[in-house]
This record gives structure tokens, sequence and C-alpha cells, in this order.
């Protein structure tokens, strides 16, 4: 288990400012949810950023306010997670190859490295630490909490620094709307479970989180542990692994005051997710946040930043109640998530 | 975290072998895998060389029991027939006798598939198969391996660029140290790709005349392709079954050189440190390396800010080392199991294999890789991997000799 203690955050709600919790909820009718971005100079040199893509600035703008939040200047470790890194300069990449094999720029195919981001907040900071990223779907975030936790209970890091970050380009969403992920048309994001068709709605960002041993005053909550389970030919048998893994906390499910649900409008999985709380959790209060987000690879980074901040005040907005039952007390927070019924996993988060 | 863990099992497929057994053979014969580009159409093709593997990816999918099957990435057959071979390798037949896992490495992942997939799809976006895109991330070839071998428990992917799987063989042995698994299949995989020749090409760091590794006149890389993995199991199952212990992993590091995104700070730092967390985590001291597996692309960058970090740990007393990039091309994601394979092979047959494409000493440096095979007592390797971003990462391997447990 360790502490977060500092949370930094772009995504498409306004959820820059860390001393606020969802302000002002916006309401899109779009394509896909995309980030509000800071104004960078704040958080990096113009002369470098000039030369940055999108995501690489996100991420280090998050990093960076994650690092503020938690009072920390050198993390032991920098550690992030991302399904496909910077789409935008492997496009670029991609373009020029597609018309000629002779592209001249180098910078796009530097940037789009995985582990440029986790390698730019290194630079940034002069952060000789370990450094590692995970690139694998859905997750490459957990995956990265699962190292970062394993660094603190280890004893090899006090303070680790782990991020979420995914972009949305407008290639690819014509992509993987061809492959069935997405909806065929613009959604309101706040009717999202109205549609009751098959696809998500798409969205991108960028979380940081600093872990560390220590509780302090900017501690938001505990996160107590993580899991990954794969579920290939039914291999994924949650009535076995959830209740083992609620027990290697020592909890049972009705000790969970409240069910973060990956629900994303995609009527086709969505009912994984259905399946799950009634099996699981009947009569407990259910929450969404993908409404708010959108889907992509890392959204569970908005999850917890959630599930943080609802532990940290205590106060839970409605804009998050999927079901109408108010919790009793809030302490035990479980992230539920899945993607195409094939990567599950959780995350439980205490409050302190 | 005082568990040990060790290596039962390898398996390997690169420009020098279809498996482990090729692998030693033509490491033992001198012989390079290095050669023209035969796999796709490039306009360099003749002009910059690469280092294949020396089979179809139809023969790849014949090869895996996946015959006429049009969803699988060259990068994800590598991985899936040199993945197997380390499993057998181990003599692990009941895959779910124990909680194990797979953390594969790559940095390009289906992207032989996608760069087909754009050409059509930006001409018009209606075009493009996308049976050619859908396994484009890389996670999809580590979930491909983890269903060819049946593997649930914990399966994810890493990508640090060129230190990607020495950064999949650490988290393995973490995972099984804190008890969360009791073995781990860890290793990488990388098919070549126009995208991967390109962009290295733009960086001007492609020796047209084939890698030198420190050699004074070398002048670049050479990409390779390949996949390699290692089986590591836990003290407790290795004494339960009466496993084959092929090696110890006994130490390992991760540090970043926190300099330049893709050059090597000049005195080495991240390299440095890599190395002497590996050293120190293995409880020896430098002396008692008796080998090192270098990362040696043979860029100018990489092999002096290398070789300087070796002087700084070793000083004047450094011991046997050789890059074998010279062999199998720089396999990318995969190098760093490619290379763990390389020095358990080193390790079991006792010998030191030469660093091809050498003949020059480098003026900086005070001493010269080895240059022609030969056997030697070595209990403990040293191989180094470093990657793009400053990720640099070293692992010691051990020699495990009975009654040392």
């Amino acid at each position: 288990m360790a502490y977060i203690n500092g949370i930094g955050l772009i995504s498409p709600q306004k959820t820059v400012d860390p001393t606020e919790f969802l302000p002002e909820i916006m309401e899109y009718t779009s394509d896909y949810l995309k980030c509000i971005e800071p104004a960078y100079r704040t958080y990096i040199d113009p002369i470098q950023s000039r030369r940055m893509s999108r995501l690489i600035k996100m991420g280090i703008a998050s990093a960076k306010i994650s690092l503020a939040d938690a009072g920390c200047s050198m993390p032991d470790a920098i550690i992030t997670g991302t399904g496909l890194g910077s789409v935008e300069d492997t496009e670029k990449i991609l373009g020029d190859l597609s018309s000629e094999e002779r592209f001249l720029n180098p910078t796009p195919f530097i940037q789009s490295t995985y582990n440029t981001i986790s390698s730019q907040v290194a630079i940034q900071l002069k952060c000789h630490n370990y450094n590692s990223t995970y690139v694998h779907r859905t997750f490459s975030f957990e995956s990265g909490l699962i190292d970062g936790m394993m660094q603190i209970e280890e004893e090899m890091a006090r303070n680790v620094l782990i991020g979420a970050i995914d972009e949305m380009t407008m290639n690819h969403l014509q992509i993987t709307r061809r492959i069935g992920q997405w909806k065929m048309e613009p959604v309101n994001n706040l009717a999202l479970l109205e549609t009751k068709s098959p696809g998500a709605l798409p969205g991108e960002g960028a979380a940081f989180f600093v872990l560390g041993t220590e509780k302090r005053s900017s501690t938001y909550a505990e996160l107590k542990d993580v899991a990954t389970c794969i579920n290939l030919n039914g291999s994924f048998r949650p009535e076995v692994v959830l209740p083992e893994f609620l027990a290697k906390n020592e909890l049972s499910p009705n000790d969970i005051d409240l069910v973060i649900l990956g629900v994303n409008g995609d009527c086709k999985y969505d009912q994984v997710y259905t399946h799950f709380a009634n099996q699981f959790f009947p009569g407990k209060a259910q929450a969404w946040y993908k409404h708010l987000c959108g889907e992509y690879h890392t959204a569970t980074g908005f999850g917890l930043y959630v599930a943080a901040n609802i532990l940290r005040r205590p106060v839970y907005p409605v804009v998050l109640h999927l079901n109408q039952v108010v919790p009793g007390k809030l302490r035990n927070i479980l992230i539920y998530n899945q993607f195409r019924d094939v990567n599950h996993s959780f995350m439980l988060v205490q409050g302190c | 975290m005082s568990k040990r863990v060790f290596i039962t099992g390898i398996g390997i497929v690169c420009a020098i072998g279809k498996n482990v057994e090729e692998t030693f053979q033509s490491l033992l014969a001198g012989k390079t895998g290095i050669g023209e580009i035969t796999l796709f159409n490039t306009m360099h093709k003749g002009i910059i060389p690469m280092a294949e593997v020396k089979m179809t990816t139809e023969e790849l999918l014949e090869e895996v029991g996946k015959a006429g099957k049009k969803n699988l990435t060259r990068t994800a057959l590598l991985g899936m027939k040199a993945a197997k071979e380390a499993l057998g390798s181990a003599g692990i037949s009941n895959i779910h006798q124990y909680k194990t896992g797979l953390i594969s490495a790559s940095t390009v992942g289906g992207m032989d598939r996608s760069e087909d997939f754009y050409a059509s799809f930006l001409s018009d976006p209606a075009r493009g198969r996308l049976i050619d895109v859908v396994n484009h991330d890389c996670g999809d070839s580590t979930e491909r391996i983890a269903s060819h071998l049946g593997i649930s428990d914990l399966v994810t992917t890493i990508s640090t660029a060129c230190s990607s799987s020495v950064n999949a063989l650490m988290f393995g042995s973490n995972l099984i140290k804190t008890g969360q698994l009791d073995r781990v299949v860890v290793g990488g995989t990388d098919a070549v790709t126009r995208f991967t020749l390109n962009g290295f090409n733009t960086l001007m760091i492609l020796d047209k005349t084939g890698c030198h590794p420190f050699d004074e006149n070398r002048a670049g890389l050479t990409l390779g392709e390949g996949a390699a993995f290692l089986v590591l199991e836990s003290e407790e199952v290795v004494m339960k079954d009466g496993k084959n212990i092929l090696a110890e992993v006994s130490g390992y590091g991760n540090a970043n050189d926190a300099y330049h995104q893709t050059a090597s700070s000049p005195d080495g730092t991240g390299a440095f440190m890599a190395m002497s967390k590996a050293i120190a985590m293995s409880k020896l001291q430098p002396n008692d390396i008796d080998y090192i597996n270098v990362h040696g692309t043979g860029t100018q960058n990489n092999d002096l800010s290398e070789g300087i970090a070796i002087e700084r740990i070793f000083g004047e007393h450094v011991p046997p080392y050789s890059s074998t990039k010279g062999f199998t091309g720089h396999t990318l994601g995969a190098a760093g199991a490619v290379e763990a394979v390389i020095s358990v092979l080193a390790l079991k047959h006792q010998v030191v294999f030469s660093n091809l494409g050498f003949s020059i000493p480098m003026k900086e440096l005070h001493n010269r890789p080895v240059t022609t095979n030969h056997n030697a007592s070595i209990r403990h390797v040293l191989s180094n991997s470093f990657g793009f971003g400053g990720n640099n990462s070293a692992v010691v391997l051990s020699r495990y000799v009975t009654g040392d447990a």
C-alpha cells in the first residue's frame, strides 16, 4: 500500500487546479472528449516546449502539478503507463513513410518512442532514479502502479511518480471508429447512457500521482492494492479473484462503501459492469466517471483521481452517481475497469 | 527482498539462429546474421544492411501452428516462437501448476502491419484493411504470446526503448521476490519495420557497412529483429521440483541518464549508475564480474559513453567484454533479453564470445573488446542495455553451482 500524496490531472474537465474537485462540469456534444490544456509556460520553458508534441507537454505539465501538490521535488522513481504513446508523432512518421520513404525531421521519431514522457520528466527534473514505461492497453497504468507500489513496499523508493497518459487524434478516431470501438456520431457526454448503442465515447487525459510512504497534510487517500486480470478463453473468474483480492486486504465485498465502475456507454460491454455490480455489490452505491473524461487506455487515471478526491474531502458529487444509493460512510472504494471483457482491473482505495 | 530468482529456461529467435542451439553454434562459429534487407521493399535495400530473422512471416506462422492466420503480426510470431522454446527448455508442461506471469517488451508492436495500413488509409480514410491495424499496439503481441502459452496470472508489456526487455526481467524478478508470482516468463520481441529503419536513418546512426561496436571508426548501429524469453522461477519452485538451474538473477539496476532524449551523457552517468546498482544488489565487487556483455550498439555516442562508464567502475581491471550486436544486430526491445540469453550461454558453456566488427581500439579507452571466442572461468556476467530517453538498465547473471542454495 502507499499514500496518494499528490495529483496532477489534465482532462476534458476543469481538473488542472488540484485544490478544486470538479468545480464545474463540462458538457460536450462531440466525437470525442478533448483535454482542456493549461498554459504550458507555467510548467515548461517555451523554447523547449516549442518542439514538443501535445501529449508530451500534457505529460510534463501534469507531472509537475502532481509533484507540487505533494511537495515533492525529486521522486525516487518515475513510471508511466500509456496505451499508445504519442499518436500524433507516430502518425507524422507513418504519413511521411506512405508518400515517400524519406522524412527529414527526426523529432517525431524520437518523440514517438513510448518512454518519451517518462524520460522527458526525468530530464526536466534531472532525476537519475528508476524509470520505466508500461504499454499494455488498459493495464498500462495499473501495471505502473503495481511496479511503483512494489518499489515502495520493498523500500527501494519512498516517493514514486506514476502517470497515465493517452491522447486522441482525428486519424486515430477514424480508424478506431471503423474498428467499432466508438459511437458513430457526436454524443452529449452527460446523456451518454441514454444512447443505448454500441461503442464508447472516446476521450483522453494525462494524470500523474505521487505515491509515498508517509502520510502528510496533502494526503488524499491510501492506495491499498491494485490487480490486473487478463481474460483469455474464460480465464477470468471474478467470483474467485475479487474475494481473494479483498481478503488479501482484510476486507470483504460488504466492506466496500462505493464501487466506481468503468461504464462508458457501450451497451455491448457495459453489461459486464452491471453483472459484476449485481453479483458482488447489490444495494451498494455505484459511481461512474467516463462521461466526464471519455474512454481511453489509461482512463482509470481519471477514476483514481475521482476516488482520491471523494475520500479526501469527503464529498460524493451527484454527477458521478450511477445509482440512487447514498453511501453510509466513505471509507473503502473499489475501482473496477474492463476493456472488451479481456483486460479486467481492480484498485482498492481507502480513506485515511 | 532476499528471495532468490533462478533462470530455468531460455528461448530465442534472432538473425543467427531460429533457436538456442542454432544461435549458440553461430556464436561459436563467429557467423554474423547481418546481411541485405529481404523482408520488405524499401529504398534502403542494398544500401543499409539489417540483421533479419531468416524466416518469412509465413514460415513463422507455420512454425507456431497458425498457418493461414491473418491476424498475427511478425512481432507477435517471433515472440510466440521464442517464448514457447523457453517454456519447453524449462520443462514446463502444466502452466497452471504455479502462479505464472508473462512480462514482454516491445518497441514497435504491430507496426510491421500498421505501416501498410496507413499508406492506404491516408489516401482515403475508408481504405486500409482493418486487420492490419487492430494489432498495432504493443500489448497485442504480449496477449498473443500469453494466449499461446496459456499464461493468465499477470500479463503486461514494457517499452523503454532499447532497454525494454531488461526492465521486463527486473519487473518479473521483483514479482517473484515479493511473492506475487511463482514463476514468470520475461523477455521481448521486435520485428524490423520500415518505421524503425527510416526513423533511425533520420538520426544518421545506421552504419552502411554493418556495425563495428567499440571500434574507433564505428559509424552507427545495424538494426536487427528477434525475440528472446527467459523463464524465471522462485527458489521454492526450483527446490520443490528439482529444476535444472541455468543461472541465477543476482542483481539488476535501472537508472536514468536524464541528459538528452537520444544522446548519452559524455561521462556515462546513467550507465554508471545502472551497472553500480546491479553489482551492489548482487552483493559482488566489480572484480567479481568475469564478462560484460556490453550494450555496444556501434554508435559513436553509445560506445564512448558506455566505455567511460565501464572504466569508471572497473578502473584498470576491466573484465573481458564484447558486444554481440555484430552477430544479432540491434534487436531494440528484444535486445536485453537476446543478450541475457547469450549471457546464460556464456555461463553455461564457460565461453566468452567475440565482438564482431572490431579492428581499431577507441582512442579514449584503455582497453579493447574480446575479438576471439575463448573459454574462461565465468561465475558472473554483467549485461547492459541502454535506450533512448536515457533509460539505462543492467543485470548480473551468475552461474549456479549445485550446493549454492
